[in-house]
């Protein structure tokens, strides 16, 4: 029980895919302009993660391991279809402003990459805990640099503007923000890690 | 059509750099961008890849998905058009140019992966596909879409690549070093990338 705990956990901080692995960049820094932006793209991404994670390791006897990667794209891109269908019918403004990223979740390599990594070899109750674990840290660490450039590129928390009393930085809402944004998050990461 | 051809051109290598910009084919850009040399192979093989996949999905969808009503299989049968790609060209080069295969090695089937790539398909459907028709002239520019978004992210693979061979040499605080000053740097090429919007 210790040990699936730890599955869980791992994806949250110690390997957490974005700050850790360095995966799934193109979304993170592509949708992070505002909060709200960043975590209806995590828990997307989340529920195609954990949903491939399950199915992948629950087939992983029938696929062959030649054509496993072909295989595993299929699967992705199946509940990636889901996910579209399903924002652009009930959340479609969400859909207008995330646009070309949603079908894109299909080469997130957060997902291809445990399926790879972790589902491919374990079993299925461990693999869901991978996923959702791995979901909430991509999630968590998406939504924390969606809310800095929202704060200081447009002075506004999930679309309220903020009581205070300073002009915007709109070099935040931009591109190079969200560069500027994950490389100083990371520069901290690694001043906290042991020498 | 030759004025449209040229903004075409500036928008995908300048303007709206599909890395600097759009933020599409960020872990190659990352990765791979440590030396020259690997790196010139590299947006190589993804311009190759690019056009051939510009081609085959634009046919793909106006011919097979359009007519039959079958949109919403867009992002499955792309992605797999790609990964047929990838393989066959992985195949190709083994026959052909071994000497080139062996350079590029474990590049080439992470191009499958690289969102730029299905991120031009896709997008050529989004700009060339109105209201369930092709706009004229739509096959062509998605071709040369395709070829100008590969240049554009071989233009910031080199510059990346060129600056990151200097950074090896410098002697940067501790937090700095590796992956963090490679977004820095980026930061500020996608900040004076931005320049080129008065073009």
């Amino acid at each position: 029980m210790k040990s699936l705990m730890a599955e869980f956990y791992k994806g949250i901080f110690k390997e957490n895919p974005i700050l850790v692995l360095a995966l799934g960049l193109c979304p993170t820094l592509a949708v992070s302009t505002s909060l709200q932006n960043a975590l209806g793209m995590g828990l997307s991404a989340t529920f195609v993660l954990i949903c491939s994670n399950i199915l992948i390791s629950m087939f992983k006897r029938f696929i062959p391991s030649r054509v496993r990667i072909p295989s595993y794209i299929v699967i992705i891109a199946t509940f990636v279809t889901i996910v579209e269908l399903v924002m652009e019918a009930y959340l479609p403004s969400l859909y207008k402003q995330l646009g070309i990223f949603v079908p894109l979740i299909v080469v997130n390599c957060i997902i291809l990459g445990r399926a790879e990594a972790f589902a491919s070899r374990n079993g299925v109750f461990a693999s869901f805990l991978d996923g959702l674990g791995m979901g909430i840290g991509f999630t968590f660490t998406l939504s924390m640099i969606g809310l800095i450039r929202e704060v200081l590129g447009a002075g506004k928390i999930w679309g309220y503007p903020v009581s205070l009393d300073f002009v915007p930085v709109l070099v935040f809402a931009l591109p190079p923000g969200a560069l500027l944004v994950l490389g100083l998050m990371l520069a901290i990461k690694q001043a906290g890690d042991k020498k | 059509m030759t004025a449209k051809i040229f903004s075409l051109f500036v928008l995908n290598v300048f303007t709206a750099n599909f890395i600097l910009f759009r933020f599409l084919g960020m872990c190659p850009f990352i990765g791979v961008s440590r030396r020259k040399h690997p790196a010139f192979f590299m947006s190589l093989a993804v311009i190759f890849v690019m056009v051939f996949s510009s081609i085959i999905t634009w046919a793909l969808y106006n011919y097979i998905l359009l007519p039959n009503g079958l949109e919403y299989m867009r992002t499955v049968s792309f992605i797999l058009v790609i990964a047929s790609a990838v393989q066959m060209i992985d195949m190709v080069m083994l026959k052909t140019m071994p000497a080139l295969h062996r350079t590029l090695g474990i590049y080439l089937p992470l191009i499958t992966t690289n969102c730029a790539v299905l991120g031009v398909t896709v997008l050529n459907i989004d700009m060339f596909v109105k209201d369930g028709k092709a706009i004229s002239g739509g096959f062509l520019f998605s071709v040369l879409q395709g070829l100008f978004a590969g240049l554009g992210f071989m233009v910031a693979m080199m510059i990346m690549s060129g600056i990151r061979e200097r950074l090896d040499v410098i002697d940067l605080p501790r937090p700095f070093r590796g992956i963090p000053i490679a977004f820095i740097v980026a930061a500020l090429l996608s900040l004076s990338f931005m320049g080129f919007n008065g073009l």
